[in-house]
C-alpha cells in the first residue's frame, strides 16, 4: 500500500476555499455595479476582467510576479513595510487563484444580473425599500442560480489552477503543493501511483461537483423563472 | 391633491403634460408610446422629468433646480403592467413587502380587511406562479395598497384579464377607490373601461393632451 500524504487536498481545498470566497464577494458587488449602468469605457474594463480567462497562465503569473515579487511594485512594499513575502507561499497560490477564477465569476454575475427584470426592483423601490434591501431581498436571491454556478465554477478553477501558481507560489513539499502541482511533480520524478491517486481524486471531485449543480438548478430553476 | 407638470425629451417627441388632481380616478388613454408609462413612471420616480414639478399634498418629488425625492420616500402605490410580483415570495409575503416594521400592528386590520374585499385570503401561502391572472391581479393591488400609499397608479391594469373577469376587477377598483380616497391614475387603451371606470379621462397623443373629459359632461352628452 501507498504510503500518502494529504496535505496537497487539504491545501489545495483550503485555497480554493479562500480565493472562491474574494472571488465571489468581490465579483458580485463589481458585476452589480458596472451591469446596471452605462458609463464611457464599460466595454473595456468588461474585456479586462476577462482577459485573464483568454491569456495563457504563464503570462497571468509573470503578470503576477512583476506585481507581487520581491521586486515587484506590491511586493517591494509589502516587503519593505510589512517584512512579509508572496512569492513561494500559500498566499500566492491564493493570489493566482483569484485572477484566474474572477472572470467566471464575474461573467456568471453579470448575465444573472442582467436577465433580471428590472421591474422587480422597481416595484421594491416604489414600496419604500432601500437599495440595500432590494438587493438582498429581490436581487441577490433572483440571481442566485446564476450566482451559484458562477460560485461552482470559480471554485472548480481554483482547484485545478496550475500555470500561474507555479510561477507564483512555485512547488514547495508540504507548503505550496496543490494537487495539480503534486501530480505534475509526481509524474516528473516517475511517481506514476501517486499522480495517479490524485489524477482520480481531483476528476472524482470535479465529476460529483458539476452533477450536483445540474441536478440542483434543475430542482429549484422554476421558483425562480416562473411568474 | 397632486400636481404634475412633466417636460421631457422623448425619442420621437418632446413631452409637455399638465394636471392637477384630487381624490379622484384620473384615466390617461392613449395609443401605444403616447407617453402613458412616462407620466406614471415620473410620478413614482422611476425616471426623472427634464424639467417640470410634482407635488403630492405638500411633498414635493419633483422640481427642476432641486434633487428629486428617492422612489422609495414618495409613498405611491404603483400596479405595473404585468403586476411584478416577486416570484420567489409567497402572496403574503409580496403583500407585506411594503409595510414598514413599526406599522406591522397597525396595518394587520387594515390588510385583513383589503383580503376581504378582494378575496385573495385563501392564496396567502400560495406562490405567483401558483395563482390565476385575475387573482394576479388582485394580489398586486393588494401590495400597492398595503403600504398605504397617498396616490395609487395603475398601468394597463386589467389587460390581462379575460371579459368576465375584467367586469369583476372595475368593480373592484370602483369600490377600493371608495374605500381609499386618494388619487387613482390609471393608464388604459380601452375606451370602454376609461368611461366606467374614469372621473376625469385625459387623451393623450405623441406626449401632448388632446382632450380632457370629466364624468358630468360624459353622463350629459348621453
Amino acid at each position: 500500500m501507498l504510503e500518502m500524504d494529504y496535505s496537497p487536498l487539504i491545501l489545495s481545498l483550503k485555497v480554493a476555499a479562500i480565493s472562491t470566497f474574494f472571488v465571489f464577494v468581490v465579483g458580485v458587488m463589481i458585476a452589480y455595479y458596472v451591469a446596471k449602468r452605462d458609463f464611457f469605457g464599460k466595454s473595456i474594463l468588461e474585456a479586462l476582467f476577462l482577459l485573464p480567462l483568454v491569456l495563457p497562465p504563464t503570462v497571468v503569473g509573470f503578470g503576477l510576479l512583476v506585481l507581487f515579487g520581491k521586486n515587484g511594485w506590491i511586493g517591494s512594499w509589502l516587503l519593505e513595510w510589512f517584512d512579509f513575502q508572496i512569492v513561494f507561499t500559500w498566499i500566492g497560490a491564493v493570489i493566482a487563484s483569484i485572477v484566474v477564477s474572477f472572470p467566471l465569476m464575474y461573467q456568471s454575475a453579470a448575465a444573472a444580473f442582467e436577465s433580471l427584470d428590472e421591474r422587480l426592483s422597481n416595484a421594491a423601490r416604489t414600496m419604500g425599500a432601500s437599495e440595500w434591501r432590494v438587493f438582498y431581498t429581490i436581487v441577490f436571491p433572483l440571481a442566485w442560480p446564476g450566482l451559484l454556478a458562477g460560485l461552482v465554477l470559480s471554485f472548480a478553477r481554483g482547484l485545478g489552477e496550475f500555470g500561474a501558481t507555479l510561477m507564483l507560489a512555485g512547488y514547495i513539499p508540504g507548503k505550496t503543493d496543490t494537487i495539480p502541482m503534486a501530480i505534475y511533480f509526481a509524474v516528473e520524478s516517475g511517481q506514476m501511483e501517486k499522480a495517479t491517486f490524485w489524477v482520480m481524486i481531483i476528476i472524482t471531485f470535479g465529476f460529483s461537483l458539476i452533477l450536483w449543480v445540474n441536478w440542483w438548478s434543475k430542482r429549484n430553476i422554476r421558483r425562480f423563472t416562473r411568474t | 391633491m397632486l400636481h404634475v407638470n412633466i417636460h421631457k425629451q422623448l425619442a420621437h417627441y418632446e413631452m409637455a403634460i399638465q394636471f392637477k388632481m384630487g381624490a379622484e380616478i384620473l384615466v390617461l388613454v392613449g395609443p401605444s408610446g403616447s407617453g402613458k408609462t412616462t407620466i406614471l413612471n415620473s410620478i413614482a420616480g422611476l425616471v426623472h422629468p427634464d424639467s417640470g414639478l410634482i407635488v403630492s399634498n405638500t411633498h414635493t418629488f419633483f422640481d427642476t433646480d432641486q434633487k428629486p425625492l428617492p422612489a422609495r420616500e414618495r409613498q405611491i402605490g404603483y400596479l405595473f403592467q404585468d403586476y411584478a410580483l416577486f416570484p420567489h415570495m409567497t402572496v403574503e409575503k409580496n403583500i407585506w413587502y411594503g409595510v414598514k416594521k413599526k406599522n406591522r400592528k397597525d396595518s394587520q386590520k387594515m390588510i385583513v380587511e383589503l383580503l376581504q374585499v378582494l378575496g385573495i385570503e385563501h392564496l396567502l401561502h400560495k406562490y405567483p406562479h401558483q395563482v390565476s391572472g385575475g387573482e394576479k391581479q388582485r394580489v398586486g393591488l393588494a401590495r400597492a395598497l398595503a403600504a398605504r400609499p397617498s396616490v395609487l397608479l395603475l398601468d394597463e391594469p386589467l389587460s390581462a384579464l379575460d371579459r368576465e373577469t375584467r367586469k369583476q376587477c372595475q368593480d373592484e377598483l370602483l369600490r377600493l377607490h371608495e374605500m381609499w380616497k386618494i388619487p387613482f391614475i390609471i393608464v388604459t387603451h380601452d375606451l370602454d373601461e376609461a368611461e366606467r371606470l374614469g372621473d376625469r379621462i385625459i387623451y393623450l397623443e405623441q406626449g401632448q393632451i388632446t382632450d380632457e373629459q370629466r364624468k358630468r359632461q360624459l353622463i350629459s352628452t348621453y
